[in-house]
This record gives structure tokens, C-alpha cells and sequence, in this order.
């Protein structure tokens, strides 16, 4: 049973860690092909940095996922705050299954149909570019809403309803006691929106095809693009990087969670 | 937050140390003294282009060549915003969405003469194109343009057999080979509708830009027929399977076959005796185009013969330029599966008309799913 259990664990982490493996393997190829391994060489690490193309493109995912996040948050924490205080529960269930549409709808859809939008819009204020970075982003945002919603809303729920009332009794304005009681409370729950956020508009594809413009192009839209002819293994070796990096900071917030759990034990014990 | 911030922040300054400390490796720089003509416009200076190419189809600063959008902004001022599409559909379909302008775009010869058509293309100025001197005359008055006043040849490329010389026995000189029963299971085909239906017509004989619905219907049969021999249909993989040995024989493009053949020595390549497809991927300037006259000197800039030996280096395509082709530091001058001297039969693709295109489309899903 023991051994059954092994082996099955052991599968999973194949298929999930493989094809990293695999990508992180050819990022060191001395050849151009990413099927046969001809040497070890850091030579498509140094072409990465010659290519200008992705390494603009890195960074305007980057700025874009950050941002994107940002925005949802705010607007989907004021949302599920705003769901949460509603009175009527058949007003509260039917605004959430609107919520969820862009979460439920099938990407490809979201997508053209935005680009849709934004080219009439476009028209009516007669702009014939009117796809680019504002488009990319509004489109990025909407898509991340319903996540940042989802993962807020249990949060509000627990809370208890009277602490923004009982500070507000305190002293406390509405929006100090907002700040003050209900904010500390929900916390955890909009950090992991924003990381949900950050990672969907990070590698998202389909939508960012039809709504981004010639000046502002993200890695997963110049990664496809690269098929018609071959992807080399400098792709490989931004993927490893961008591997490494996340892998070091999910070793650093876990350390840092241990720490502070560590504190929080002592200060109890002390207690 | 602060702990989301910091994540933020430190994946950032990790991008952007490790972009510093990159500076290795060097790319080349262009000879601006051996430039045939004049990039200093001061009325251009501080504008933009946007540019639509192929993915991969410009020397871009990597494995020691120039990169040509970074000289081109350097030596003209002009802001060159460039993109990359990966099939002419991707790139038709951009252009007639309305939300976009492109200013150079270098789509292949059918879909040039199906924008043009379309009144999608403008007529290009050539004297500012002076470079145009340059361009073989087999790469002008081409279907597309037969007067010469849209496009200017980028590139091209013909289709050939490529095989694994450890696996074929003999030297195959005819698509028959992919219907061989021998090598079922090693068989790899164009994972796209005209490229792969392409291959069946060669060898029944009907033109590729046939309007004879019996024709494309017997062309279906035969994909039919040899579809449980097929590994797999392929685009960019191909690189993969064959380069592995994982398969024994496909059509690809013989430019594509000589980056294959650097890492698996192999493989060996062929002209089927029946004839193949012939591709010219040309630039041309849009009608939603904001900067014509930047637009005309990028493609005269690409025209360059210094520039287009760069770029003829790195794609390993046809390369058009007169100059480049007499020049003796191209390293695939007379390069025999580039420039075959024996004479063939080659067809380009047409425009087809949509009822063609329907059918074609009809008959593919039938082809995948038999």
C-alpha cells in the first residue's frame, strides 16, 4: 500500500515537473534544436540578452500583470464589499452570476468580443488604432475581476458585520473603520486575489491576441509568434529564469511564513 | 502587502539585474560607410513605424548578427514598433479588424494578391525606394504585382522532401515516399489545409490552385489513403522530430531543412520530381498606414544589400538581392538545396475563390477526422 502511494505521488510530480525539467535540460544545449542535446553551454543564455524583442516584451508582461492587478483589486475588493452589504439575496446571486461570466465564458469569445467593442468605440471616436496598452489593460482587469471577487467575498463573509458598526459607534468614520476593522480582516483574502490576478494576466494568451496593439506586444503573444519558424532554446533559457525566480521567492514566503508563525507561538507562550 | 510588494519588486529587479549583467555577448554592428543610400531625414526624426513581420524573420542581434530594427532606429531616428505574426491569416485578419495600422507588412504572395484585392495595400513610392535597383528580376512582375507597384521581395522558400538517410533506403526523388507502407509510422505531414492537400496534388498531377471540385476530392481520397501512415501533422515541430530521428520523412522548406541539418547530420533533402510550391514573402505598405515615407525608407533599408546579407544569414530563405547573391562572405551562395540548378516544376498558391476555399476547408476536417 505504502509503495502504491509512493508510486502515485511519484506520477504526479512527473507529469507536473518534467516538462520543466525537460525545458530547463535544452536551455543548456550547445546546439540550436531543442530535441537533441549536443554539450553543456550558457550560450542561449547570452543570446537571450541580445534579444531585445522578448526581453521588451518580459518587461511589458510584467508591467502589465502588476498593473492589471492592482487595478482588480481595488475595484474587486469595493465590489465584493459591495455584494456582501446587499440586502436582497436574489439582487446578490444574480449580480454573481454575472460576476463569473467572464471567468465561465470561453476565452476565445471574451476575447473577440472585446476586440469588437474596442474597434467600434474606436470608430465612433474615429481612431484607427485604437488597440494597445489601455485596451490590453482594461481587457486584462475585467478577466481578473471575477477571481479577485471569488476570493474576497468568503473573507467578507466571516467577518463579522457589526465590528465596522461597533467601531463606528467607537468613533470611527465609515471609511477609518472600513480602513481600521474590515480591510486587516480580509486581508489574506485579497493578497491571494491579487496573486491569482498577477498570474492570469501573466501568461494569458488568447485574450491578449485579439486586444493588443502594434506598440505594446506581451511574451506570450511574440513566443507564438515564433512557431512559424522554430522556438530556440532562448526561450528555454527565459523560461528557466523565470523558473528560478519564482522558485526562490516561494522558498523566501515560506521561510518568512515559519518565521512569523515561530513569533506568533512565542508570543502566546509568553502570554 | 508588503510581502506581495516585495515579490513584485524583487521579480522585477531580477529581470532587471540579470538584463544588465547580459552584455556578453555582442552582437554586430552595421558598416553605415558600405550603405548605398541616404537615412537622415531630419522631417522623420522622432516619428514611428509599426512593422508586422513573420516571427523570426530578421536578423535581430542574436548569434552574432546585426540587429536591423536597433540600426535602423539608430541611423534614421524613427521609433520602429516591430510585431511578429505566425501565419498570413493572423496577419489578414489584424489588418481587417480597423484597430490596428500597420506601416510595412510582409505577407506571402497569395495573400498579398488577396489584400491587394482588396484594396488593402497602397501603391508604394519608388523613388524613395531607390535600393529596389537590387531585387533579381525573377522577384519582379510576380502574379501578385504584375506591374511592380505594391511590394518589394523579402524573401522566399520552396517546399522539398527532407529525409533521414538512416532510416530511407535510397534516394527518393517523388512524394510516392509518403505513401510508402515501409515508413508508416515515420511520416510526418503540413499540419495546415493547403500545404498538406498541396503534397497529394503534386503526385496525381493537378495544379495546387485548381478550381475542379473532382480534382480536390480525389486529392482528399489520397490524404485518406495515407493518413494511417502519418505520425503526426506538423508545423514547427517538425524541427523536433526530425532533428531526434523521431521521424523519417517530411515536407518542409528548404531553408528550415538547413537549420534541421546543422544539428542532425542525417538528413538529406530532395526536390520530388513532380514538382513543388514556390513562396515570395514581399513587403508592402498598408492603406491605414500613418508614416508612408518612413514606411518606404524601412523597406529600402531592408533592401540594403549589407542589411539583407544579415537577414538572408540569419533566416537561411532566398534571398532576392542581386548584390547578396554575388556577395562572397554569404555563407549559402550556391548552396545547392537553396539554389538547385537543375530545373523543376514549381507552382505558387493563388487566391482561391471561397468556394474553393470552403470546400477546401470542408475537406480538410474530413481528412483529419477519417
Amino acid at each position: 500500500m505504502k509503495a502504491l502511494k509512493r508510486t502515485y505521488i511519484a506520477l504526479i510530480m512527473m507529469f507536473l515537473y518534467a516538462p520543466l525539467l525537460v525545458t530547463v535540460v535544452f536551455s543548456f544545449n550547445s546546439a540550436n534544436s531543442t530535441s537533441v542535446m549536443q554539450g553543456f553551454s550558457l550560450k542561449w543564455y547570452g543570446e537571450l540578452f541580445n534579444n531585445s524583442t522578448a526581453l521588451t516584451a518580459l518587461g511589458n508582461t510584467l508591467v502589465l500583470a502588476v498593473l492589471s492587478a492592482c487595478i482588480a483589486i481595488v475595484i474587486g475588493t469595493s465590489a465584493a464589499v459591495g455584494i456582501n452589504s446587499m440586502k436582497k439575496r436574489w439582487l446578490r446571486s444574480s449580480l454573481m452570476t454575472v460576476t463569473n461570466i467572464p471567468m465561465m465564458n470561453p476565452e476565445i469569445v471574451t476575447g473577440v468580443s472585446m476586440m469588437l467593442l474596442f474597434v467600434f468605440v474606436g470608430k465612433l471616436v474615429s481612431s484607427s488604432s485604437v488597440l494597445g496598452f489601455p485596451t490590453l489593460l482594461i481587457a486584462h482587469v475585467t478577466f481578473n475581476l471575477p477571481y479577485v471577487i471569488l476570493s474576497v467575498l468568503p473573507k467578507l463573509r466571516q467577518t463579522d458585520r457589526h465590528l465596522s458598526e461597533a467601531a463606528q459607534d467607537l468613533g470611527c468614520t465609515p471609511a477609518a473603520s472600513f480602513f481600521k476593522v474590515v480591510l486587516p480582516n480580509i486581508k489574506s483574502g485579497i493578497i491571494t486575489g491579487f496573486i491569482m490576478a498577477f498570474t492570469l494576466s501573466l501568461d494569458d494568451f488568447i485574450i491578449s491576441y485579439f486586444v493588443s496593439g502594434p506598440k505594446f506586444q506581451t511574451l506570450p503573444i511574440v513566443i507564438f509568434s515564433m512557431t512559424k519558424k522554430k522556438v530556440k532554446p532562448d526561450m528555454y533559457a527565459l523560461s528557466t529564469l523565470i523558473f528560478i525566480a519564482i522558485f526562490i521567492l516561494l522558498i523566501l514566503m515560506n521561510v518568512l511564513q515559519a518565521k512569523a508563525e515561530k513569533k506568533e507561538n512565542r508570543k502566546w507562550e509568553a502570554k | 502587502m508588503k510581502k506581495v510588494l516585495s515579490i513584485i519588486l524583487s521579480i522585477m529587479m531580477l529581470t532587471g539585474v540579470l538584463s544588465l549583467s547580459g552584455c556578453g555577448s555582442k552582437s554586430a554592428k552595421l558598416d553605415a560607410t558600405k550603405l548605398k543610400a541616404e537615412y537622415s531625414f531630419e522631417d522623420l526624426k522622432g516619428t514611428e513605424i509599426n512593422v508586422y513581420n513573420w516571427g523570426e524573420y530578421i536578423a535581430d542581434g542574436t548569434e552574432g548578427m546585426v540587429n536591423v530594427v536597433k540600426e535602423f532606429e539608430n541611423l534614421t531616428g524613427i521609433k520602429v514598433n516591430y510585431n511578429m505574426y505566425d501565419s498570413n491569416e493572423d496577419l489578414y485578419s489584424k489588418l481587417k479588424s480597423g484597430g490596428v495600422n500597420y506601416d510595412v507588412v510582409i505577407p506571402s504572395d497569395y495573400m498579398i494578391e488577396r489584400l491587394k484585392d482588396e484594396g488593402l495595400l497602397q501603391k508604394l513610392d519608388f523613388n524613395n525606394i531607390p535600393n529596389y535597383k537590387f531585387i533579381d528580376d525573377n522577384y519582379k512582375n510576380l502574379f501578385y504585382d504584375e506591374n511592380n507597384e505594391y511590394t518589394v521581395a523579402y524573401t522566399g522558400g520552396m517546399v522539398g522532401l527532407i529525409y533521414n538517410t538512416t532510416m530511407v533506403e535510397g534516394t527518393p526523388d517523388s512524394w510516392s515516399i509518403m505513401w510508402d507502407e515501409k515508413y508508416s509510422g515515420k511520416i510526418l505531414t503540413f499540419n495546415n489545409s493547403r500545404d498538406a492537400f498541396g503534397v497529394a496534388q503534386y503526385l496525381l498531377g493537378y495544379s495546387i490552385n485548381s478550381t475542379n471540385k473532382d480534382e480536390w476530392q480525389a486529392a482528399a481520397e489520397k490524404l485518406k489513403e495515407q493518413k494511417p501512415l502519418i505520425q503526426s501533422y506538423v508545423m514547427d515541430e517538425v524541427f523536433n522530430k526530425m532533428e531526434s530521428g523521431e521521424a523519417a520523412i517530411a515536407p518542409y522548406y528548404a531553408g528550415d531543412f538547413l537549420t534541421m541539418k546543422d544539428v542532425n547530420d542525417d538528413l538529406a533533402f530532395v526536390y520530388p520530381k513532380e514538382g513543388t510550391n514556390v513562396f515570395v514573402d514581399a513587403m508592402c505598405i498598408p492603406t491605414s498606414a500613418q508614416n508612408k515615407k518612413a514606411a518606404e525608407l524601412f523597406i529600402n533599408f531592408m533592401t540594403e544589400p549589407e542589411v539583407a546579407l544579415q537577414n538572408a544569414e540569419y533566416l537561411g530563405y532566398l534571398c532576392p538581392n542581386t548584390e547578396v547573391l554575388s556577395d562572397d562572405r554569404y555563407t549559402l551562395k550556391d548552396n545547392e538545396v537553396l539554389y538547385p540548378k537543375n530545373e523543376f516544376k514549381t507552382e505558387y498558391f493563388h487566391n482561391l475563390d471561397s468556394d474553393t476555399l470552403n470546400l477546401l476547408s470542408k475537406l480538410w476536417e474530413e481528412v483529419k477526422l477519417a
